[in-house]
């Protein structure tokens, strides 16, 4: 059964976790000849309600298209973080803000990073999900750096594309 | 070219289905004189019903016709039109069709100025069902469904067609003929929604429960109750004011549209260099 | 070939495959879960010389579509629950006057507003008899955004081939979810019979050999009279009896009598299954899933995905039970799917439905859990 990996990206709605998704699940499709499914779950609020996307990579064709057992998960709000701290495994990957969410140490790759802080320093907190993006990409390894930037070039309008990246690459640095 | 209102009436369908003493014969005789008038090719001409007596006036026009469901003429006039901007499209409704089941589509038809010219044949009841009161009925009037009297405002379909955005708003009744032929030739000339509100007669049911015995009864009474002083008019009370409300000129849907192409077309290309591709 | 690989919303891949198939006109009502595709049919119509138009209601976009068909053009809209229950009466109106459009219904959880960004696959029934008077329709579902884009083209394919509306029903699951999508175009793209007589002989509802009248478009040498009301071949009213008869069972045949080259379906490790799972869209999706667990487990398990819902998939339902001990139909509903699986099985063998409506995904373990319940 395990011949997938599974990510969940949760927060809050406007945080951008749609885009990550999709960024990150287009880099493993399309240039890593791989297979993804980035689903999403949303709440009728377009901005501040619930907000998960998830994607699940595989080299097999993917039948069921959502996560079953994750093995990422990222959380930018603490209700995100409390809806999935007793869901996940052991060795899962589970990357918070420590600025915003109190992290309980419920998994082994438990890891916060002051997300918040960094986006504040960048001047730009529309960017929260570009950082952790970084970080989750460099601290997992579930897809290049190099197909994320160019999913992300193909994904982003040239006029917002130098923030973005900017930002990726401070996650990058971060972990 | 010399075309004649026999190049748009096919003869073999008369005599019309309706009472005696309706006035939609004379309505649908001024139709065709203004397509002859305007010698328009019977092809490129489309005509839109919906339900209700008026909306067996398809039947008997030798152009193209589409007869689709009550009240939802002037939606499916304005996928004619959208889809093919050469046609010459009208929608020919009652006042229970075009006004009450299909009001808010024909605000929105005037509101997006499609190029379609709606014509009214406005008789103050649903004739076909029995006499009931629609959405123009004048107040106090006995139909079928206000036995005691109608309690609700009516509408005036001018001014709610002015109101809306029409480029051309008019009416006439069935007994002043040659405005009612004059303005549905304009109407019909004009690009953008065009309205000709038609004060027509229904001796069968509204005639009938209002103290009017015949049609001729019902002739005199339009001739009585129209002034062509449209600060006069009031339909609530049965005074019909006839005339010209707008005639303006205005880009339509499609002129608009055509230029959203133009620049859509210009955004693809920059869009796809942008992205490398959607 | 110039395939085009993307990573798409299967709701996007409605719109390429749409483009595709050539359309060329979109008239609708923004409605959650299925606005991408108005808001994609936009911005990607115009470019290519098409319309779009948002209509007041849903009731205008179906009639719109009528219109826009008869003018010429391959038309389609989507829309969502209540757009769908509101577009009933005008879908009869494209069956009566023939017109070939594509409706798609990105199904949500109802009935009414209900759970307005949440999947369900509720509207089955409604799709088949959502309109009054007897009919036929042709129903299709992607499982996959792939799907959405190969069953777009051929929906459309139906529609021109069949005169007919064909409604597409997809779910917000399938509708939302993103992959990789391979923009073939190497599928035939069918076009409706343009008629060969002399246009004064043209009888607009006048059959061919198929079942299926020539159709002129408005503005040619072709004058012609549709109608919703019941008419002969002339399209003029005629309300004979016998007539009446005639008309409403050449508009059921002419789909029936082709149900081999409408119903599509695919199987799953199905040639020795003794379970025999039937399901459609996302559901299909956590059956196949269940499937190859199943099989890792050493039974023997197989999947029958419908893409074809309607005209029902009768004669691959009935080979199946034949050989299988029992069947299970997983879908987002109280039991649609389901009722016509045992009407084709006869209770010959049991039928078990797994049934879910809180707005969620039905999952794989909960298909198991029911299989080793009834096992």
């Amino acid at each position: 059964m395990k011949r997938r990996t599974e990510v969940v990206l949760a927060g809050l709605g406007g945080q951008g976790l749609i885009l990550i998704g999709k960024i990150l699940g287009e880099a493993a499709a399309i240039y890593e000849g791989k297979n993804s499914v980035q689903t999403q779950s949303y709440g009728v609020a377009s901005r501040g309600g619930f907000s998960k996307s998830e994607v699940v990579i595989s080299s097999e064709e993917i039948a069921y298209p959502e996560v079953l057992d994750p093995d990422v998960v990222l959380t930018l709000s603490q209700q995100a973080y409390d809806l999935y701290k007793n869901k996940v495994r052991k060795d899962c990957w589970l990357i918070y803000d420590s600025d915003t969410i109190t992290g309980e140490g419920v998994s082994d790759k438990e890891f916060g990073f002051p997300i918040t802080t960094v986006a504040v320093e960048l001047r730009n907190t529309r960017i929260l999900n570009m950082i952790a993006l970084g970080i989750l990409v460099k601290l997992t390894g579930i897809v290049s750096v190099e197909s994320i930037l160019r999913s992300l070039e193909k994904n982003i309008p040239s006029q917002f594309r130098d923030v973005n990246l900017r930002a990726f690459q401070r996650g990058l640095e971060m972990s | 070219m010399g075309r004649t209102i026999f190049d748009y009436i096919i003869e073999e369908r008369l005599p019309f289905f309706w009472c005696e003493g309706c006035g939609n014969g004379i309505i649908i005789k001024a139709i065709a004189q203004a397509f002859a008038d305007l010698d328009l090719d019977p092809k490129k001409i489309v005509i839109v019903t919906g339900i209700g007596c008026w909306g067996k006036a398809d039947d008997y026009l030798a152009t193209n016709s589409l007869h689709v469901t009550h009240g939802r003429a002037l939606a499916a006039a304005t996928g004619v039109k959208a889809a093919n901007p050469e046609l010459k499209v009208l929608a020919l409704m009652g006042d229970g069709d075009g006004i009450t089941i299909g009001g808010n589509h024909f605000i929105h038809a005037a509101r997006r100025n499609m190029d379609i010219t709606a014509i009214i044949s406005n008789n103050f009841n649903y004739g076909m069902t029995g006499g009931q009161y629609s959405g123009t009925t004048p107040e106090a009037s006995v139909t079928s469904t206000s036995r005691y009297g109608a309690v609700e405002t009516p509408f005036d379909v001018c001014r709610l067609a002015q109101a809306a955005g029409a480029p051309y708003v008019a009416r006439a009744t069935v007994y002043h003929v040659n405005l009612l032929e004059k303005y549905i030739t304009t109407a019909i000339a004009k690009k953008g929604f065009s309205v000709v509100d038609v004060i027509n007669v229904c001796p069968t049911y509204y005639g009938r429960l209002n103290r009017m015995k015949s049609a001729v009864e019902m002739m005199e009474w339009l001739k009585i109750s129209s002034t062509t002083n449209l600060s006069e008019g009031n339909i609530a009370e049965n005074r019909f004011a006839i005339g010209e409300f707008v005639n303006e000129d205005r880009p339509d849907f499609t002129e608009k549209y055509r230029e959203i192409q133009r620049i859509a077309r210009e955004d693809m290309t920059k869009l796809e260099e942008d992205l490398g591709g959607r | 070939m110039h395939d085009r690989i993307k990573f798409l919303q299967g709701n996007e891949a409605c719109v390429e495959g749409a483009l595709t198939a050539g359309a060329s006109f979109y008239a609708g009502y923004p409605i959650t879960p299925s606005s991408e595709i108005a808001e994609l049919a936009s911005i990607r119509l115009p470019a290519v010389g098409g319309v779009f138009i948002q209509m007041e209601d849903e009731i205008a976009s179906m009639a719109a579509l009528v219109g826009a068909s008869m003018a010429g053009a391959k038309a389609f809209t989507a829309t969502s629950g209540p757009g769908f229950s509101l577009m009933q009466e005008n879908i009869g109106l494209a069956i009566m006057t023939e017109a070939p459009c594509v409706i798609i219904n990105v199904q949500r959880s109802g009935p009414s507003t209900g759970l307005a960004t949440k999947p369900a696959q509720a509207d089955v029934m409604q799709a088949r008899w959502g309109t009054h008077g007897d009919h036929a329709i042709i129903v299709l579902s992607p499982a996959s955004v792939q799907e959405c884009y190969e069953l777009m083209i051929q929906a459309f394919n139906f529609a021109e081939e069949f005169r007919t509306p064909v409604i597409f029903l997809s779910d917000e699951i399938v509708g939302h979810m993103r992959e990789k999508v391979i923009l073939r175009d190497d599928i035939p793209i069918v076009n409706r019979k343009f008629p060969k007589v002399d246009p004064p002989e043209y009888r607009p509802y006048q059959p061919g050999e198929d079942g299926v009248p020539p159709l002129a478009y408005f503005g040619s040498d072709y004058i012609f009279h549709a109608s919703s009301s019941m008419h002969d071949e002339t399209g003029y009213p005629n309300n004979v009896p016998d007539n009446a008869e005639k008309v409403i069972k050449r508009l059921y045949k002419k789909i029936y009598d082709h149900r081999d080259e409408i119903i599509i379906t695919k199987e799953y490790e199905t040639e020795d299954a003794e379970i025999i799972l039937v399901s459609f869209g996302a559901s299909a999706r956590s059956a196949r899933e269940a499937v190859y667990i199943l099989r890792e487990s050493g039974y023997k398990a197989g999947l029958l995905q419908l893409n074809t819902l309607w005209p029902f998939p009768d004669e691959k339902v009935r080979q199946l039970a034949d050989r299988a001990k029992f069947m299970v139909v997983p879908e987002m509903n109280l039991g649609q799917i389901i009722s016509e699986v045992k009407r084709v099985v006869e209770a010959r063998i049991p039928v078990y439905g797994v049934n879910k409506v809180n707005g969620e995904i039905i999952t794989p373990y909960e298909i198991l859990g029911k299989i080793k319940e009834v096992f």
